[in-house]
């Protein structure tokens, strides 16, 4: 899997795909018809490819990183003549050919990219947008991403502005506690009747102060009355977590650097890439890619891989994000096992991670057996028990089962993963059931144990990858705007 | 899950009998109507102490989940023992679902339309006898549910797993509801032997016994082609009990293995209680030259049509339809607008043996009795029962002789020979060669405008001089200045159909010819994208030959 020598599975170049439309048209391209003048060398692809124009479009990728070039007027990256390249490249029928002399206007190009590669650490590093400790302020984190500032900024000016933050994000804060103090004393049965339009403007509030974990806290608080039988309970539960958040940030002062770096995660206080990986130590292993989930809302894309320290054991989630149709960085393969540092986000239970450096790949990589060894229901849901009494606030944490068996649902019960040798079982999350396909899984383990990997929280285990050996990915791109709950 | 029963640890804000629902109970009234079971803090109003409270509560339950009681699952898919695909060819299977399901939007007109291309993949991949990825297998039945023409050939690739799947979702029920795919044997049955139930029966025995409907069906079909005479030994054995439809679609599926050792079965059959059953029983009974009912028709027609001293065709249509008749599945209702007397007539003719035909008229051979004239406008009768029971038959002598050259115009004055009615059936009675040369030649002369049936009883990749013909009209259609489109059904099946090696031949017809005053505007710009997308097909067909090759041993 080493992505510098040897060819590219069918698999990982669709897995850089920033869409389902790229991925089929990216296919349709993969045919040698439409490509001339194709070549290979050093980590370099190149074709032309016949369009509708007269001028054929110059393709040309490079497979450190990777980075895509196209004279093609699309606005997907990569374009679906990278795609579809790549995808002729991997399938190594001859079609491109190894080994051959670039053309100037490739060779050039690969150059000048090497070139400022070697120049400064950012090719490699592949920095994300900075980010706070979940996907759960997807929409902050990418703006915090957009306003970074620069490297000359002065010392004194960005304290100044810290502080300006923290005084908005205290001021929303004391609002939202007045504002569920209020629910909770007129009681929770008003809420019902209340509707959207008072949160409306209590989120709006948020943004005005500069917290967006709140305000996506607040925008699911507008949607559980009309969420179905129960919706009392988890109205409250709620209630009750985003009054931890106001209380959390309202005495950060007063709690451990772990659980205030928490608390200002959670609140979308976003620490930027450039500072963690100056002030945080990386952790090296072998990572092996566990999975891979995208979202959407319709402009941004919010890429989740998951990985697994083969020596370290560790748990990392990387989070990226794609605005306007481009493919989130990195595009790691399901499966893929890669030597890296990782840099974990301050937390009182780290998972987020950025990518820090990507060190060789030895020869004998993927030698071993393809899937990871799990663990039983209980030990899952213990690790969730054992994370959240660290973070409250954690909705899931990344498991990867063993032996477990899926029961598809029936009418009056969801689905289930059983692990015949105890009786128990733990609930698939329902809200899995229009993004998830469990029908795959189910097929993949035909009635008998598999091992998955996902995410084991209070509502459920949500599968995200299982094996056959080979990785089965079993998440499509999730549409958030339908989701109970309007969670992103 | 369900949360734990352990006693919550105390703390000093909550009373500790206060249960999670006294909590919620509390919230939902309001703290102003009901005093909250906590105890808030010096300075503290009530709500903020219920949230608090609220805030214990939550992440204690959460954190102490047990697990649920496990439901029973599914008891396990029967093993499948085919070859699992070559790594290419699977993800080329992934990609043509995939298109299924994203159909081509905003992709360019000059590009392959993969799910045309998913029957032949099916279709080669089950001819090499792979089986289809576990991971795939729902695509694939979505796939097969949304297009009926899929169905056999996706359900043969799916195999036991995919029926499996089939019975655990409402979605997938049409699997389970006959032609579904081919099944094979269960492995295991040798012979009659005692199977692992230990009841005498062998599997087969047993899944023909206790099977579903669409299980019995295949495993007949497979039974059927793997020894005819067992097959048929396996049907007889429970015929009594079963439903008329179920005859019915039992008895259709002998059609293919059809041997003059049905031929008891069948005249028993004649008798059924289903009107439906005793059609189809005779129906078989006419495709067997040899047949008992076969002879009885033939000695009715000799009754009927006869040669005169002149050299013509005499008829004399039989006067009633008696029971012995009727019992040999002739309908006496004609269709309305049709005579009785023809219509007995014509249904006799089509289940008489055509070898008689030479043996009554003087060792002629069919040609010489096609050409024959026929006495009081009965030809166009006559001739079109011969073409029913050429068709029946397989007579490729037959086919021929009516079928006559492909070049022939059809006569303006004249009636149509009835062969062109409907020439595509009788040319299925004919070898490939011959078939796709007789296509091929009527192309030559009249063009593509009604070539597309019969271009469709081809044999595929189509051999030459067929291909070469196909080629040739619409560069004739496209010099001619017309618009591709007019042609669409023509250019998808020579997507599907034409040889991969065609390819390079075509190349450059992919060019934008010049514009001349006799053209269609633009029209040179859409055939190149036309011949672009059939040398796109043919190359990414070529591909998929190579990807899915023959499993090793």
């Amino acid at each position: 899997m080493n992505p510098q020598g040897e060819r590219w599975t069918a698999e990982q170049v669709l897995a850089l795909a920033p869409d389902a439309a790229s991925r089929t048209a990216g296919g349709r391209l993969a045919a040698a018809a439409p490509w001339s003048g194709a070549g290979a060398r050093d980590g370099g692809v190149w074709g032309l490819c016949a369009g509708s124009g007269s001028t054929p479009y110059r393709t040309v990728v490079d497979l450190d990183g990777p980075g895509y070039q196209c004279s093609c007027p699309s606005r997907k990256f990569p374009c679906k003549h990278a795609l579809g390249l790549l995808l002729l490249w991997a399938s190594g029928s001859g079609e491109v050919p190894d080994g051959g002399e670039p053309p100037e206007w490739a060779g050039d190009w690969l150059t000048e990219r090497r070139r400022r590669a070697a120049g400064g650490p950012g090719l490699r590093a592949a920095p994300g947008p900075a980010g706070n400790g979940d996907a759960e302020a997807g929409h902050g984190d990418a703006e915090a991403g957009r306003r970074r500032p620069g490297g000359g900024a002065d010392p004194e000016a960005v304290r100044h502005r810290a502080e300006r933050r923290a005084r908005r994000i205290a001021a929303g804060a004391s609002e939202l506690e007045r504002r569920l103090t209020d629910l909770l004393r007129d009681g929770l049965a008003a809420a019902d009747r209340a509707g959207f339009g008072a949160w409306d403007e209590t989120a709006a509030r948020m943004i005005d102060a500069q917290a967006p974990g709140l305000e996506a806290r607040v925008r699911e608080l507008a949607a559980i009355p009309s969420s179905g039988a129960g919706w009392p309970s988890r109205l409250l539960e709620e209630c009750a977590l985003a009054h931890l958040l106001d209380q959390g940030f309202l005495h950060i002062d007063t709690l451990s650097e772990e659980l205030a770096a928490t608390t200002r995660a959670r609140i979308g206080v976003t620490l930027p890439v450039a500072e963690l990986l100056a002030s945080a130590e990386p952790v090296r292993d072998r990572w092996l890619v566990l999975g891979r989930q995208d979202g959407t809302d319709g402009r941004l894309t919010t890429r989740r891989v998951w990985l697994r320290g083969e020596h370290t054991g560790r748990m990392a989630l990387l989070l990226s994000f794609g605005a306007g149709g481009q493919s989130p960085e990195p595009a790691l393969p399901t499966g893929l096992r890669l030597d890296a540092d990782l840099v974990y986000y301050p937390s009182a239970r780290p998972l987020r991670a950025a990518l820090a450096e990507r060190h060789p790949t030895p020869a004998d990589a993927g030698s071993e057996g393809l899937v990871p060894p799990g663990t039983g229901v209980e030990t899952a849901l213990a690790a969730y028990g054992e994370a959240l009494a660290r973070d409250p606030w954690l909705e899931g944490w990344p498991v990867v089962l063993a032996g477990v068996t899926p029961v598809p649902g029936t009418e009056d019960a969801g689905w289930q993963l059983a692990d015949p040798a105890t009786g128990l079982a733990l609930p698939v999350d329902p809200r899995c059931a229009g993004r998830t396909d469990l029908w795959r899984l189910l097929a993949t383990a035909g009635g008998g144990p598999v091992t998955v990997f996902g995410e084991c929280g209070h509502r459920g285990f949500a599968p995200v990858t299982t094996w056959d050996p080979e990785p089965v990915p079993l998440t499509a791109t999730a549409t958030a705007t339908t989701s109970q709950g309007g969670r992103r | 899950m369900t949360p734990r029963t352990a006693p919550p640890a105390t703390h000093p804000a909550v009373s500790p009998d206060a249960s999670w629902d006294d909590l919620v109970a509390a919230a939902l009234l309001g703290t102003e109507r009901r005093t909250p079971p906590v105890t808030p803090r010096p300075g503290q109003d009530a709500a903020a102490a219920l949230l608090d409270a609220a805030a214990l509560s939550t992440v204690r339950r959460r954190a102490g989940l047990r697990p649920a009681p496990a439901r029973p699952a599914p008891a396990p898919a029967p093993a499948d023992p085919r070859p699992a695909l070559p790594p290419a060819a699977r993800s080329r299977l992934t990609m043509l679902l995939a298109d299924r399901s994203a159909p081509g939007r905003g992709s360019p007109r000059s590009a392959p339309d993969l799910a045309e291309l998913l029957p032949q993949w099916l279709a080669l991949a089950n001819h090499h006898g792979y089986r289809a990825p576990d991971a795939l297998l729902p695509a694939l039945l979505d796939a097969a549910r949304a297009r009926t023409d899929l169905r056999p050939e996706a359900l043969t690739l799916g195999g036991p797993r995919a029926l499996w799947l089939a019975r655990l979702n409402g979605e997938w029920k049409f699997a389970l509801r006959g032609g579904a795919g081919r099944a094979t044997l269960p492995p295991e049955d040798t012979g009659p032997a005692a199977g692992p139930g230990g009841d005498g029966r062998s599997d087969t025995q047993r899944l023909w016994e206790e099977g579903l409907f669409a299980e019995r069906v295949s495993l007949l079909a497979a039974a059927r082609h793997h020894d005819p005479a067992a097959g048929l030994a396996l049907l007889s054995g429970t015929w009594a009990t079963e439903r008329a439809e179920d005859r019915l679609m039992f008895l259709d599926s002998l059609r293919d293995d059809l041997s003059p050792s049905d031929e008891p079965f069948l005249e028993q059959a004649l008798a059924d209680r289903s009107r439906n059953v005793r059609a189809t029983a005779a129906e078989l009974l006419s495709a067997l030259p040899g047949s008992a009912l076969a002879a009885r028709m033939a000695g009715r027609t000799r009754g009927c049509v006869s040669l005169t001293g002149a050299g013509r065709i005499a008829v004399e249509a039989p006067g009633a339809c008696d029971s012995a008749m009727q019992r040999d599945g002739i309908v006496t209702k004609p269709p309305s607008g049709r005579g009785e007397r023809s219509w007995w007539l014509g249904q006799l003719v089509e289940a008489t043996p055509l070898d008689r035909w030479t043996e009554w008229f003087g060792g002629l051979d069919a040609a010489a009795i096609v050409a024959l004239p026929v006495a009081d406008g009965w030809q166009a009768d006559l001739h079109a029962a011969w073409c029913r029971a050429a068709v029946r038959q397989r007579s490729a002598e037959w086919s021929r002789a009516l079928l006559g050259a492909p070049a022939l115009p059809p006569s303006p004055g004249d009636a149509a020979p009835a062969a062109w009615r409907d020439p595509a059936r009788l040319l299925s009675a004919l070898p490939p060669e011959e078939r796709a040369g007789w296509v091929a030649e009527f192309i030559a002369s009249h063009g593509l405008s009604d070539a597309f049936r019969l271009l469709g009883v081809c044999a595929v990749p189509w051999a030459e001089p067929l291909g070469r013909a196909v080629v040739d009209a619409l560069d004739i259609a496209r010099d001619a200045g017309s618009y591709p489109w007019s042609f669409s059904g023509v250019m998808g099946l020579a997507e599907r159909c034409l040889d991969p090696g065609q390819a390079d031949r075509l190349e450059v017809l992919t060019a934008i010819p010049d514009e001349d005053e006799d053209t269609a505007p633009g029209a040179g710009g859409y055939w190149s994208e036309a011949f672009q997308r059939l040398v796109g097909t043919l190359r990414l067909r070529e591909t998929i030959r190579a990807e899915l090759t023959p499993p090793g041993p």
